[in-house]
């Protein structure tokens, strides 16, 4: 740490509020925050946080107005700062806080038996009522932490192997805010509609940037498709990101019951695939919306890439195959980010060839706590993605590289089969895994939720498969589920799946 | 070579920025005629608004030169950003849409 006013990520705060300190800057529930008062609470926090003699903030709640206000007042104490997945145990919970520097631990009250005595594991622990309380009433105590100081600790979600903690700096996260949005460009009445979890880099990536932008931040702490809709029309939501699963939610609700959202521009999703019938859908329920396809990583402190909304019209009118295909692309790098498909042997593919996808910038951190930075000698982060690029640059993303089936020595990607299982009218969800086999070493699972009063015949999807790619990508083995396990944000738990098959091979059920 | 993410402030006017991308040429960067100085440094060289230099720094752009250097303005202000007497030219950038 320097004395030296360097860059952090107050400094968005610190435009902001020499923009306009009477802008609406948070509403939460009843809560709201003009740009000033945020200020002067962050600064203010950052006394509570520095009294404890904490080197670190974990926070365990749902968010909304507590996110911005702890992630400026660490930021200004010159600590970095935790949220954690208020869904784990309370068991996983203190073994995360116990992965973080002498932490102060702030709690909502809904958590506090939740996480028992994990204070005692840090400098202490402290309610999120209390915080906001004292941050009003203590002596403001501003540190500035240099650009490379660690900002924000995340966990990764942990669907392959443990969490691992991404540490994003200040200059990571500010680059990219001031990279890919333009200070001040919204317009008075712009309002983003925030349903992200706090712990998920989408939620951090969205306190910062609707502030950078200049557009009201509403929270919706608790998410549900008929609350959601309902904000969208009092709060005249004009955009808003959800992850796949709420985007379902969104469409099956307003479906159903068909209410009109003139203010919404812009709705973008990400987080995890999204299925294209899922795609269309929206696009026909909500014409006058622009879709946004955003694919970022913890890593690379959120969006790398955008597919815009005309480029989502553009695929969608198109009769040219290769336009139409974009509809399922992630779209293009944005700018300060170069991104490159590489094979095997580390080489760059040409357009079209599957590899592996690394990303460089500045954005982009790739250092993980206790095993540091990832990165290559220059600066390529390799993402464990499979992606393919098309010869305009819109990028593919295939899947993880470590779904990979290998099924008697040949690599198949689970989203090939599973992008044209999807498409049958009987399936409704589908995750293609790799079972272990004594003669293929993997074989291929496609485990289904079928459509809502459908049971479709096993042999007629191993049927519709074999008509549309190789013999070797068929599916061995065909079973249902009534739903597929995900994480919070709407990945699927592909080990979870697979440990289910192994047991009921186990007990010879099959 | 002065350091990507430090911040400097004028003498002769309000206009803070940060360096985004460094270059040499940002040794003789200047605000309104003077040269900027650290944002904690000293600004008490009794210079003044040169006139030919006060068409401003607009809060939130980015200005670039033809080296490669970077700025981000951080407080607008009323002196034009320049390396040397050669002005920096506003670095207009495609919007993208809000994703997060």
């Amino acid at each position: 740490m320097t004395g030296s006013r360097a860059v952090s990520i107050s400094l968005l705060l610190e435009m902001a509020v020499s923009a306009d300190p009477d802008r609406i800057a948070v509403v939460s529930e009843t809560t709201r925050y003009t740009t000033a008062e945020l200020n002067a609470l962050a600064d203010a926090g950052a006394g509570v946080i520095n009294e404890t003699g904490a080197r670190s903030v974990a926070y365990v709640g749902m968010g909304g107005d507590m996110l911005p206000l702890l992630l400026f007042s660490a930021a200004r104490a010159g600590q970095p700062f935790a949220p954690l997945n208020y869904r784990l145990s309370g068991q996983a919970l203190r073994e995360l806080i116990g992965r973080l520097p002498q932490p102060l631990v702030v709690v909502d009250k809904e958590y506090l038996d939740l996480i028992g005595e994990a204070g005692a594991i840090g400098v202490g622990q402290i309610d999120s009522g209390t915080f906001c309380a004292r941050a009003r009433t203590t002596t403001p105590a501003v540190q500035w932490p240099d650009p490379d100081d660690v900002a924000v600790v995340l966990f990764t979600s942990g669907t392959t192997s443990a969490p691992k903690a991404v540490e994003l700096t200040h200059n990571n996260l500010t680059s990219y805010v001031t990279g890919t949005v333009e200070f001040g460009s919204a317009d008075p009445d712009d309002a983003a509609l925030i349903c992200v979890p706090p712990y998920h880099i989408a939620g951090v990536g969205a306190a910062l940037s609707n502030l950078y932008a200049g557009r009201k931040s509403v929270y919706l702490r608790r998410f549900s498709a008929a609350e959601w809709v309902r904000l969208v029309r009092t709060e005249a939501v004009t955009t808003a990101t959800v992850v796949p699963t709420m985007l379902e939610r969104i469409v099956s609700e307003l479906e159903a019951r068909p209410v009109p959202l003139p203010t919404l521009r812009n709705l973008a999703y990400g987080g995890s695939k999204v299925a294209l019938p899922l795609v269309r859908r929206a696009l026909d329920l909500l014409p006058e919306v622009g879709f946004v396809n955003a694919y970022g990583l913890t890593e690379t402190s959120s969006t790398v890439a955008v597919l815009t909304p005309e480029d989502h019209r553009t695929a969608y009118a198109s009769t040219d195959e290769a336009v139409r295909k974009r509809l399922g692309s992630v779209g293009r790098p944005v700018p300060g980010i170069e991104a490159v498909i590489r094979d095997d042997e580390g080489r760059p593919v040409a357009a079209g060839v599957p590899g592996e996808l690394f990303v460089r910038g500045e954005q982009v951190s790739g250092t993980y706590t206790g095993i540091g930075s990832v990165l290559d000698a220059d600066g390529w982060f390799p993402t464990r993605d499979l992606a393919v690029l098309d010869s305009e640059g819109y990028l593919f993303i295939v899947g993880r590289s470590d779904d990979t089936i290998i099924r008697g020595g040949e690599n198949i990607a689970p989203a090939e089969i599973e992008d044209v299982l999807v498409e049958h009218p009987e399936v409704r969800e589908v995750a293609v895994v790799g079972a272990p086999d004594p003669e293929w070493g993997q074989i291929i699972v496609a485990c289904v939720v079928a459509a809502p009063g459908a049971s479709p015949e096993p042999e007629a999807l191993r049927e519709y498969v074999r008509e549309q790619l190789r013999g070797s990508r068929t599916p061995d083995r065909i079973v249902f589920r009534p739903e597929l396990p995900t994480t919070p944000t709407g990945k699927v738990l592909r080990r979870e799946l697979v440990n289910e098959l192994q047991t009921v091979n186990a007990e010879g059920t099959q | 070579m002065i350091k990507s993410g430090t911040r400097l402030k004028s003498q002769v006017c309000d206009t803070q920025v940060i360096v985004v991308k460094t270059a040499d040429s940002l040794d003789d960067l200047r605000a309104g005629g003077a040269p900027m100085v650290p944002l904690d440094g000293d600004a008490s060289g009794g210079a003044t608004l040169d006139p030919d230099f006060a068409d401003g720094a607009v809060m939130g752009k980015r200005y670039v030169d033809g080296a490669g250097a970077e700025v981000l303005v951080t407080k607008a202000g009323a002196g034009t950003l320049s390396i040397g007497t050669v002005p920096m030219a506003i670095k207009e950038a495609k919007p993208l849409p809000a994703s997060d």
